[in-house]
């Protein structure tokens, strides 16, 4: 089984325009950046929480605290899989006591991922509260969780593979739609 | 990549690869421990049997730690207080704790090998915790964690080993660990007390510590285990301390930046003085911090289980 591109939705100007909406959105709601911390989910969410950052930063001129979060060890289907998967290194600033922390992913698909991101958070302390930024929603939620702010909303078939792609792991910013084909 | 193996019984067996899989693991579980909530869900649901027939405080406390700050449920079991003082075997015992539907299984034994034996005729996971002098595979991975975390690279360090090598578990499983990470092994100790075919490891052999200290950028040193030590292998406990022991005399002739490792317990005042256990070179403690961090790595690869369903995001 191979996968195959069927569409690119966004290229790297696209993914560019929807980090700079996506802080603007987040300082909007948050009145400022004062008791925010941005918290990346492992791989891609990581690197997407360093932009969405920085571009708070030059708009409102203070440092926003960015964290990495690997849920791995909080997912909910480690007992069903074969080996057990890479488990990479967790990195939390400071206390989240009384901050708003802002989870951020690449894809919100079935939203396991931030079921378990949220319960991870939950054991570092007591935030005021908790949002979710994601580049693209695709649908076919599977728990009832949805995102506070989104890049691009996507309607996908359960079948259909979104690949994001970004210039820090990946080389080029990319999101396409793919499909596997025998 | 994805740790393949059932049991975790020695590093001889192990590639480098698979060294390097398991100590970047536990590199990532070093934090959990520094969390104000020190536990993961990751082993919830999982029983842990602890089953320990020699005496051991900082293996059984790091593994049941370890156990606890995954969420498993752990059960102790000591020799002296169970079957095995009537008369029990080994293979009947291990039997009857996975008769009761227990997920892994840890084990020290005084007899080297047990924990292959017990591999074998079981179906869960074994992790050998010290098999008499035969290895101690999480105590030379917490020994190389210390090293990565301290130096980030093994290629062209000198590791030397000083002491009981004859005896010793925990310098078998190092040689093995350090040598296939790249590093130089010497291991220094009296004549009697160094395996005569140890050079066939890739090892150097040094009887003279003062020699070797200047080189070395480890000194690891191993305590000198009395109730092994059955026959007559060095005049008197105090001319050993004189000749092998590290005391700050002799470590001014080492390199500035130095680590000195200790597998714990000490002996203060035998192989090691109380000034250089206690130093600014002395990473002993984080071998125990390490230690922690790495026998969690090892019970969460191993609980992978049997294939159930393809891998999914």
């Amino acid at each position: 089984m191979t996968k195959r591109e069927k569409a690119q939705i966004m290229d790297s100007d696209d993914i560019a325009r929807a980090i700079t909406r996506i802080a603007h959105q987040i300082l909007e709601r948050n009145r400022g950046a004062s008791d925010l911390i941005l918290v990346g989910i492992r791989t891609r969410g990581a690197p997407l929480a360093e932009r969405i950052a920085k571009s708070m930063e030059s708009i409102e001129g203070s440092e926003i605290p960015v964290g990495i979060l690997d849920i791995t060890l909080y997912r909910d289907d480690l007992q069903l899989v074969s080996k057990q998967p890479v488990v990479g290194k967790t990195d939390i600033p400071a206390g989240v006591d009384g901050k708003v922390v802002v989870l951020i992913d690449d894809v919100l698909f079935t939203g396991r991922t931030i079921r378990a991101a949220m319960d991870e958070i939950m054991d570092f302390g007591r935030p005021k509260g908790m949002q979710l930024a994601v580049l693209i929603d695709r649908g076919h939620r599977e728990v009832p969780i949805r995102a506070d702010y989104v890049g691009k909303n996507v309607p996908t078939s359960a079948k259909e593979i979104i690949s994001v792609a970004l210039k820090e792991h990946d080389g080029a910013d990319k999101v396409s739609v793919e499909e596997l084909v025998q | 990549m994805k740790f393949e193996r059932k049991d975790l019984l020695g590093l001889e067996e192990l590639s480098r690869g698979e060294i390097e899989f398991i100590l970047e693991t536990a590199g990532s579980f070093v934090e959990i421990s520094e969390r104000p909530i020190k536990k993961v869900p990751v082993l919830r649901g999982l029983t842990v049997v602890n089953l320990f027939s020699e005496p051991s405080t900082r293996t059984r406390i790091s593994f049941e730690l370890a156990e606890k700050r995954l969420s498993a449920d752990t059960v102790n079991i000591t020799a002296s207080s169970s079957s095995v003082v009537k008369g029990e075997t080994l293979k009947d015992t291990a039997k009857n704790i996975e008769a009761m539907n227990i997920d892994m299984l840890v084990v020290r034994h005084n007899a080297p090998g047990a924990p292959h034996y017990l591999a074998d005729v079981l179906h869960c996971p074994v992790i050998n915790a010290g098999d008499g002098p035969h290895e101690h595979p999480t105590q030379a991975l917490l020994d190389l964690l210390t090293v990565k975390q301290k130096r980030g690279t093994f290629e062209g360090l000198n590791v030397t080993i000083i002491g009981d090598i004859l005896h010793s578990r925990v310098a078998r499983s190092d040689i093995w660990g350090f040598t296939k990470l790249g590093a130089a092994v010497t291991v220094c100790g009296p004549p009697t007390l160094i395996p005569p075919d140890i050079e066939s490891t890739g090892v150097t052999v040094s009887y003279d510590l003062e020699e070797v200290i200047p080189r070395s950028d480890i000194l690891m040193l191993l305590r000198i285990q009395t109730e092994r030590l059955k026959e007559c292998f060095f005049p008197s406990i105090r001319e050993y301390s004189d000749f092998f022991g590290l005391d700050s005399a002799k470590l001014e002739r080492a390199k500035p930046d130095v680590l000195i490792m200790h597998p714990g317990p000490l002996n203060r005042g035998v192989e090691i003085t109380p000034e250089v256990a206690d130093g600014p070179r002395s990473v002993i403690l984080d071998q125990v911090r390490y230690g922690l961090a790495v026998r969690m790595a090892v019970l969460y690869l191993l609980s992978g289980g049997e294939l159930k369903s393809e891998d999914s995001d």
